[in-house]
């Protein structure tokens, strides 16, 4: 195979990795919401964890898309 | 009418003022002010005004001081306070600093879009650059590595060491534990810079768009309707634009609070806090 096209076909099978953050973040906030929606006073004190537990899963998409534009442009 | 997309372009590091190499010890030192650097000194420059300004005290806050209290404020009892406790207190300065420069120079690349200004393009967005990520999240490393054996001495070991864990799966455990510690300043230098670059390279490929199909509008015929396209491709700008900026927030107070956990970590080591 040519290796232009391999690295091409490479990056596009990459970015694959960023449906898994994707169904995360799904999770994350929609279990943040529902525990929100029942027990309004306690949401305000774990907004801190709900960021930080977006950054963790956000971050596995995030070298997902890096190995993508590396292979890509690099 | 077609033109060159180079999403890659506007990370290109140029030189804006040459200074000769120095040499110390065999190693040549650029000194160089690049438009990295400038994007920086805009950056520490803007975070002193505002600081100068909101730390006059006074008791009824202008807009400026409620700015720089309510970025305090977002350190200090949103963050640190709470996951540290009261331990805590002597590391805000430490987080502050890195959530304002990670805050301004993310901020500086979205909002100081001044274009290109003699032949050189202006726009630039240092911490969309892995070695200005990394230099950050290896400071931090190194912070809790050196605060952590400060306070703690031989027993930071504990770190790697859950406690309760039965003697045998220690030897399971460390290895696992030691490898996630080892890559804390590699997924903080990543992210920061995955969140920069992509966001970045998204606006410029919509921005493309927008060029692209207003030419191809331009031609006539049925394909006027690439204007349609085109006017679809520039509200996504926008709408890119301002989640840019939610972004640009958010991981800055990322930063600030992956740091915070880290420390609380070293900090409150054996407290179970």
């Amino acid at each position: 195979m040519d290796p232009t096209s391999a690295k091409l076909i490479g990056a596009g099978l990459a970015t694959m990795g960023m449906i898994g953050a994707g169904a995360g973040l799904g999770i994350l906030f929609g279990n943040y919401l529902q525990a929100a929606i029942r027990n309004p006073s306690a949401a305000g004190g774990e907004r801190v964890w709900l960021f930080l537990g977006m950054a963790l899963t956000e971050s596995m998409g995030i070298f997902a898309l890096v190995v993508a534009l590396l292979l890509r442009y690099a | 009418m077609s033109f060159a997309i180079e999403p890659m372009e506007q990370f290109m590091v140029h030189k804006v003022v040459d200074i000769a190499p120095i040499n110390i010890g065999g190693f040549m030192l650029d000194m160089s002010i690049t438009n990295s650097t400038v994007m920086m000194l805009v950056a520490a420059t803007l975070i002193s005004i505002l600081l100068a300004f909101s730390s006059r005290g006074s008791l009824v806050p202008g807009r400026v001081q409620a700015v720089g209290e309510i970025l305090f404020d977002l350190i200090d009892n949103t963050l640190v306070t709470p996951i540290i406790g009261h331990n805590g207190k002597p590391y805000i300065p430490f987080v502050f600093t890195i959530f304002m420069l990670v805050l301004f120079m993310n901020l500086g690349g979205v909002l100081l879009s001044v274009g290109s200004l003699g032949g050189q393009e202006w726009t630039f967005t240092p911490t969309a650059q892995l070695a200005v990520t990394a230099t950050l999240a290896l400071l931090t490393f190194l912070s809790v590595i050196v605060i952590g054996i400060i306070k703690n001495g031989f027993g930071i070991y504990k770190l790697f060491v859950p406690s309760g864990m039965p003697l045998a799966m220690v030897i399971v455990m460390v290895p696992i534990e030691l490898i996630s510690f080892l890559a804390r300043p590699l997924t903080l230098a990543m992210r920061l810079f995955g969140n920069m670059l992509g966001g970045h390279v998204v606006m410029y490929i919509f921005g493309s768009f927008v060029v692209m199909l207003g030419a191809i509008g331009l031609t006539g015929g049925i394909a006027t309707l690439g204007f349609v396209g085109s006017a679809l491709s520039l509200s996504m700008v926008v709408v890119l634009t301002g989640l840019e900026l939610v972004v640009a927030g958010l991981q800055a107070f990322v930063f600030a609070a992956l740091a915070t956990v880290y420390l609380n970590e070293v900090v409150n080591l054996g407290h179970g806090h």
